[in-house]
């Protein structure tokens, strides 16, 4: 058998099945690497004990056969999740040593699963970036290098830890959360499958909140088939997510399992042909399509006009939103307090020496144009928009069953490049924010390596709660891109 | 659309948040440089638009309007910063207060 860290989660569940190792082999094999890896600063929390108890709890559970879809599968969980007595801070000094007294749903399910907690991963500052260079615990580091180029890579952002142990063999899957990308951009960047769920699939529940009306947690997994899984696991109505849909979970691993795109209309909306795209990800595009193509699916050509506005709206939505859901960082209740000469003071000198640059600048934005008489011209404009883009999706939608778009506009950058000018960083978003500002699902498979030997992905637009076709094309792309290469020494 | 420095200021101040003065030159340049990118949604004209209330056309489900928990005051306090104080130290989920910096005289 194959070393237990290069198994996927279906074969790590079926090998546990078979007894062919144990829960706790397995964390252990896990936790071994996370040792060996430490370097990349994946993880700002790492839960060895917590796993082992897990494990050997699961290990119980399956003597009993009373195991569960994900039973004994060690999962690493974005430090945006709640987890009851494990430190979550959300990658900011203001959250650093809040230790939560309640689980996330997400979470919560995915223990109620079987799965086996190795510890929370790094991202950007409260989600709030794209290379994961915001977080209070410093970047993390890409496994994949450029060819011949020894310079650390971002592993993109904000999921960054995420993907980076994913893709590194630390766990066979992680959970993230995709405000306007993500997700899917670690993915591309790690050469993994990201998947953000329709808005509504997954419990917002005790997650740490950013943008409410965009958040949505998914998985990142290295194959379809384990993200759908994952998603199976987490997925599910909450009470308590007043914006959770009451729907049932579908069977998404056996969706994922059925490739068979026969007559599926492929949409290529031709407004993500954009300038500063770069031509090796054009090409890839096309490529994509022939392979869904010969896979038997119909390309057609789509329009979606409004697609250039979704990213200026989105930095009106988003930090909207963040300004409003982050001030209850006060310094009253939980985390950083710094003292002041009046409670005015004290929220203000917390607030600025808990928060980070990104963030604040961010708080400032959405103070501003939420401040009064700003807010027709701004926050109101740009929920107009929001319409039109949910009706170009509605419109393409009648046309083609699933959307193919590039991920990412480029492959994975160098840590300090684009780091000037922060519209520049926004722009790595422009082809997962307007999904996102629509609430649709998007999936990123990785379907081949730049001129530099870094991976790209191609991203699966889908239908509201219909993951599954979304789920289906992927399994094809991924079948006919069969990139099944890793980061050198991983 | 372009900031300057005592608007920037104003906004840190409705945002309770501390910004050096040294800090927010830099900054109005940095988010004047946002708003002029922002400034190209004017272009699209979106009278008769009504604006999103809801990404989702699911239909969501309201709750009964019951209290559905408590009784948690110890966890709800377990993280002040400043510290917490019981009404009862021998019953710590009998309730308790946050502690704030004087508020009056």
């Amino acid at each position: 058998m194959a070393a237990l860290t290069d198994l996927t989660i279906a074969q790590l569940t079926a090998a546990l099945a078979k007894k062919e190792a144990s829960a706790v082999e397995v964390a252990d094999a896990h936790l071994r690497k996370l040792d060996e890896h430490r370097a990349l600063n994946a993880f700002i929390t790492e839960t060895p004990d917590k796993a082992r108890e897990m494990a050997k709890a699961s290990d119980a559970r399956r003597a009993q056969g009373q195991a569960g879809l994900l039973d004994g599968v060690p999962l690493a969980i974005k430090d945006l999740f709640c987890t009851e007595g494990v430190q979550t801070t959300a990658a900011s000094r203001i959250l650093e040593g809040f230790v939560p007294p309640y689980e996330s749903t997400v979470t919560a399910n995915l223990w109620k699963a079987g799965a086996v907690m190795v510890g929370k991963t790094n991202l950007d500052e409260f989600a709030m970036g794209s290379s994961n260079m915001t977080s209070h615990f410093g970047g993390v580091e890409n496994p994949w290098k450029r060819k011949g180029d020894n310079r650390k890579l971002v592993p993109g952002g904000s999921s960054g830890g995420s993907a980076a142990a994913v893709a590194a063999y630390m766990v066979p899957g992680s959970t993230g959360t995709d405000t306007g990308g993500s997700i899917r951009q670690p993915a591309s960047f790690c050469g993994i499958v990201g998947l953000k769920p329709t808005y509504g699939r997954c419990s917002r529940w005790g997650v740490v909140a950013f943008a409410s009306s965009l958040d949505q947690p998914g998985p990142l997994a290295r194959t379809v088939e384990d993200s759908a899984l994952l998603l199976q696991g987490m997925a599910g109505h909450d009470p308590k997510d007043s914006t959770s849909a009451p729907l049932p979970v579908p069977d998404f691993a056996a969706a994922a399992r059925n490739a068979d795109i026969k007559g599926l209309r492929i949409g290529i909306p031709k407004e993500y042909r954009v300038d500063g795209t770069s031509p090796e990800i054009v090409a890839l595009w096309s490529q994509g399509m022939e392979m869904l193509k010969a896979a038997g699916a119909v390309p057609v050509e789509i329009s979606l006009p409004h697609t250039k506005y979704a990213l200026p709206a989105y930095y009106i939505v988003a930090p909207a939103e963040c300004s409003s859901n982050l001030a209850r960082y006060d310094g009253v209740r939980f985390g950083l307090r710094v003292p002041g000469k009046d409670l005015i003071e004290m929220y203000q000198n917390t607030r600025g020496a808990g928060f980070g640059k990104e963030v604040r600048r961010r708080i400032l934005i959405g103070t501003y144009v939420l401040s009064a008489g700003y807010y027709d011209a701004y926050y109101k404009k740009a929920q107009q928009i929001r319409s039109l883009i949910a009706r170009d999706f509605k419109e393409a939608f009648e046309k083609c069953d699933v959307l193919l778009t590039p991920t990412a506009p480029t492959s994975a950058f160098a840590a300090g490049e684009k780091m000037d000018d922060p519209v520049t960083m926004y722009l790595n978003d422009m082809f997962t924010i307007p999904a996102s500002m629509a609430g649709l699902p998007g999936i990123s498979v990785p379907a081949g390596l730049d001129k530099d030997g870094l991976p790209l992905g191609l991203q699966i637009i889908g239908r509201a709660f219909d993951e599954e076709t979304m789920l289906r094309a992927a399994a094809a792309l991924e079948q006919a891109a069969a990139f099944n290469l890793r980061p050198a020494g991983y | 659309m372009s900031l300057d420095k005592d608007t920037v200021a104003r906004i840190a101040r409705l945002a309770r948040l501390k910004v050096a003065d040294e800090e927010l030159a830099p900054l109005a340049g940095e988010l004047s440089g946002i708003f002029a990118w922002i400034e190209q949604l004017n272009e699209v004209d979106t009278k008769n638009v009504e604006p999103l209330s809801s990404v989702s056309d699911v239909t969501l489900p309201m709750r009964a309007d019951k209290v559905t928990d408590g009784g948690i005051a110890a966890k709800v306090l377990a993280n002040a910063p400043g510290g917490a104080v019981y009404i009862d130290p021998a019953d710590k989920n009998a309730g308790g207060f946050f502690t704030v910096p004087k508020v009056m005289e």
